[in-house]
């Protein structure tokens, strides 16, 4: 599985990575960080649905977002 | 038997360019203007065939921005111009003074304001010595008078701008420039090439701390402990003054001038001599810093002045500032677009020496 | 969650300081930055890199990227780091500029750069507009485009018309490459980053200047969303502004 880990106290709420998200899965929080911006994430729900594209990260102007995968293993589906 | 040193019978500008290239200069930018014309060409040849490099930027303000450019980076730098050209070479040298950012630049004053006249004058004094652009900051300042001189004081240039890393500026005038002397050139030895080692821009080679050349300070008192900073450089500076003093002993009338004028004055004063006039010269060196202590310890022993420029009266201002809580100074101006003669200059001396 | 064998696929480059900017949300800047970062990385240019800042938004970039860097006067960039270059010809020499920077103030410097095929490379960020001074009209804001200083929107009588660099720059003898790309998609960012590399590419070879225009976002001088800006890139500035490589001489044989 692939995961995106937003690093929150460099968010600015701008939300252009939630325009390229394939999946769909990023929205602004209800939380504010320290600058007072309310920042992205995946909800809880939605986090097995990352493909691990880097598309939000790719447009993300702050450098804020890191993105994992986990390479398939041999038979996984 | 001994070599005789070389010698050579060249114009001031040449003699500038020669200087700055026994002093290892590796970079120019020039564009043309007279009448300094001479450095840039002569630099254009032989600035390459010296293993440096030499380029003729689309203007006077290009031309000094890449002269900031070039010496951020450590190597021996240097531009010239004339009085137009210099107006427009004040941004980038604001900037060097900010940045705190070695080089030498060249002047040979001509006539003002605007487009003047392409003769010789001394009307940028003040932008010279008071510094020229924006913000507050001075600049070392060389009024050299001879062609001799100006090869000197080009090579001394340099080491002073990478001692106290500021810009620093020769100011000639066309006279200077344009006048042909036998000079002999010498090479100073123990040149340090790479005069910036601790804070030039040359890459983060083996992974060291990055550097920044940079003249904006936002943060709070980040400014003011610059300007402190760079006043104190300035303050220090007044130990490095020079002056010619000429037959100024005995003098009774002092006569203040500098650079080509001063070298006119020598002329006047020689010939009051021979008349038995006691008339002295005393002949600023360094424009900035200006040489008040030796002027005020001429005028503590209660000797006249009289200030003769080949302006409307600039150098006159510094004169009285060193001398102002003893004496005064009389002003004398050649305005500019006149060639001054030295049978000019006796009639106001004259005047002096008989208290009219 | 995380699991142990997962990787790492998408992170901040190296060269790239690990500290928040100053931008506004949504300003493309810090993309420019990265992508700039990404290539000192890969083509591992950061040790030999002399870059020259310039003044708008971007004047901090210094504390952005781990290079060192000298600051020029507004629009000498070009002159500034062509005097960089000659002074340290194995270096690797760039400017980053905006529109006022460059196609205003600076308008005689970069020509003259350029047309000397100075080996450097440029970094034009073009928003449409002044950011730093408070969103006043830029040499290439558009036609109709309301600013401080056009609040009727931009007259073309008056005010003349928004001026296409990349293709000026392109007719000029000294230049290599030249290209404009986008950044307000993930897919012109990857065709913006590979024109960057292009131009990187021709000073590391010595074939000339490179030049990258990238289309960029300003939300808060445009008085939009950072959403709605991208959708201007879209709908008014790529119409007016195409994306493109004007000029590839490694695709025509080279300058004599």
């Amino acid at each position: 599985m692939s995961r995106i880990e937003v690093q929150e106290d460099r968010c600015k709420g701008c939300l252009l990575c939630t325009t390229v998200c394939p999946v769909n899965i990023i929205v602004q929080s209800e939380r504010f960080n320290v600058s007072g911006y309310k920042v992205a994430e995946v909800p809880e729900a939605d986090m097995d649905k990352c493909i691990g594209c880097a598309s939000c990260a790719m447009i993300c102007p702050d450098v804020a977002i890191k993105v994992y995968k986990t390479p398939k293993k041999k038979g996984d589906n | 038997m001994t070599k005789q040193p070389e010698r050579i019978f060249v114009k001031g500008n040449e003699a500038i360019a020669r200087g700055a290239l026994a002093a290892k200069c590796k970079c120019f930018f020039g564009y043309p203007i007279t009448p300094q014309n001479d450095i840039p060409e002569f630099m254009s040849t032989e600035m390459v065939k010296a293993g440096g490099d030499f380029v003729q930027a689309e203007s006077e303000v290009a031309a000094a921005n890449m002269l900031l450019g070039a010496a951020a980076t450590g190597i021996r730098s240097m531009t010239s111009s004339s009085s137009p050209g210099m107006s427009l070479k004040q941004e980038a040298i604001s900037y060097m003074a900010g940045s705190e950012v070695p080089a030498v630049i060249v002047n040979m004053n001509r006539g003002g304001p605007g487009l003047g006249d392409i003769g010789p004058a001394q009307g940028d004094y003040y932008q010279s010595t008071r510094g020229g652009g924006h913000g507050d900051y001075r600049h070392f300042t060389f009024g050299p008078g001879t062609v001799q001189e100006a090869y000197d004081l080009t090579i001394r240039a340099f080491d002073i701008a990478f001692e106290h890393r500021t810009p620093v500026l020769i100011l000639g005038d066309a006279i200077l420039g344009q006048m042909k002397e036998p000079i002999t050139p010498w090479e100073p030895e123990n040149i340090d090439e790479e005069g910036g080692k601790d804070w030039a821009i040359t890459g983060r080679t083996g992974g060291r701390e990055k550097r920044l050349i940079k003249s904006l300070f936002l943060a709070e008192g980040e400014l003011a402990g610059q300007n402190r900073h760079l006043q104190a450089k300035y303050d220090s500076w007044v130990d490095l003054a020079e002056c010619e003093q000429f037959e100024t002993e005995d003098a009774d009338l002092i006569i203040c001038a500098y650079g080509s004028i001063g070298r006119i004055a020598k002329s006047a004063v020689r010939k009051f001599r021979k008349e038995g006039k006691k008339v002295g010269l005393f002949r600023p060196i360094t424009l900035y810093p200006f040489p008040s202590a030796e002027l005020k310890a001429l005028a503590e022993q209660g000797k006249r002045f009289l200030t003769i420029e080949h302006n409307l009266g600039q150098m006159v201002d510094d004169v009285r500032l060193a001398i102002r809580t003893i004496s005064d100074s009389e002003f004398f101006p050649i305005y500019p677009g006149n060639l001054p003669t030295p049978d000019e200059l006796e009639e106001p001396i004259l005047k002096c020496l008989e208290g009219k | 969650m995380s699991e142990m064998n997962e990787k790492l696929v998408f992170d901040k480059p190296e060269s790239v300081i690990d500290r928040a900017t100053h931008y506004c949300p949504g300003c493309h800047h810090g993309i420019a930055h990265r992508l700039v970062g990404e290539l000192l990385d890969e083509m591992n240019l950061a040790e030999k890199t002399l870059m020259t800042t310039s003044i708008g938004c971007s004047v901090f970039l210094y504390n952005y990227l781990n290079v060192d860097a000298v600051e020029a006067p507004h629009g000498r960039a070009p002159a500034v780091a062509t005097g960089v270059k000659r002074a340290r010809p194995d270096h690797f020499v760039f400017t980053y500029q905006g529109d006022g920077d460059l196609a205003s103030i600076g308008m005689a410097e970069i020509m003259h750069a350029a047309n000397r095929g100075e080996k450097m490379s440029v970094v034009f960020v073009n928003n449409t507009v002044y950011g730093m001074t408070g969103g006043q009209m830029a040499p290439t804001t558009l036609i109709g485009q309301k600013t401080t200083t056009s609040p009727a929107g931009r007259c073309q009588a008056t005010q003349g018309s928004p001026i296409r660099m990349s293709e000026i720059i392109a007719s000029l003898g000294g230049v290599a490459y030249a290209a404009r790309g986008s950044l307000d998609c993930v897919k012109n960012i990857r065709a913006a980053k590979k024109h960057l590399r292009k131009a990187f590419e021709c000073q590391i070879n010595g074939t000339g200047f490179g030049f990258v225009e990238l289309l960029s976002g300003c939300p808060t001088n445009w008085k939009m969303t950072p959403i709605q800006a991208n959708e201007r890139i879209q709908t008014e500035m790529i119409p007016y502004f195409p994306l493109g490589v004007f000029k590839d001489i490694s695709e025509e044989g080279g300058i004599c």
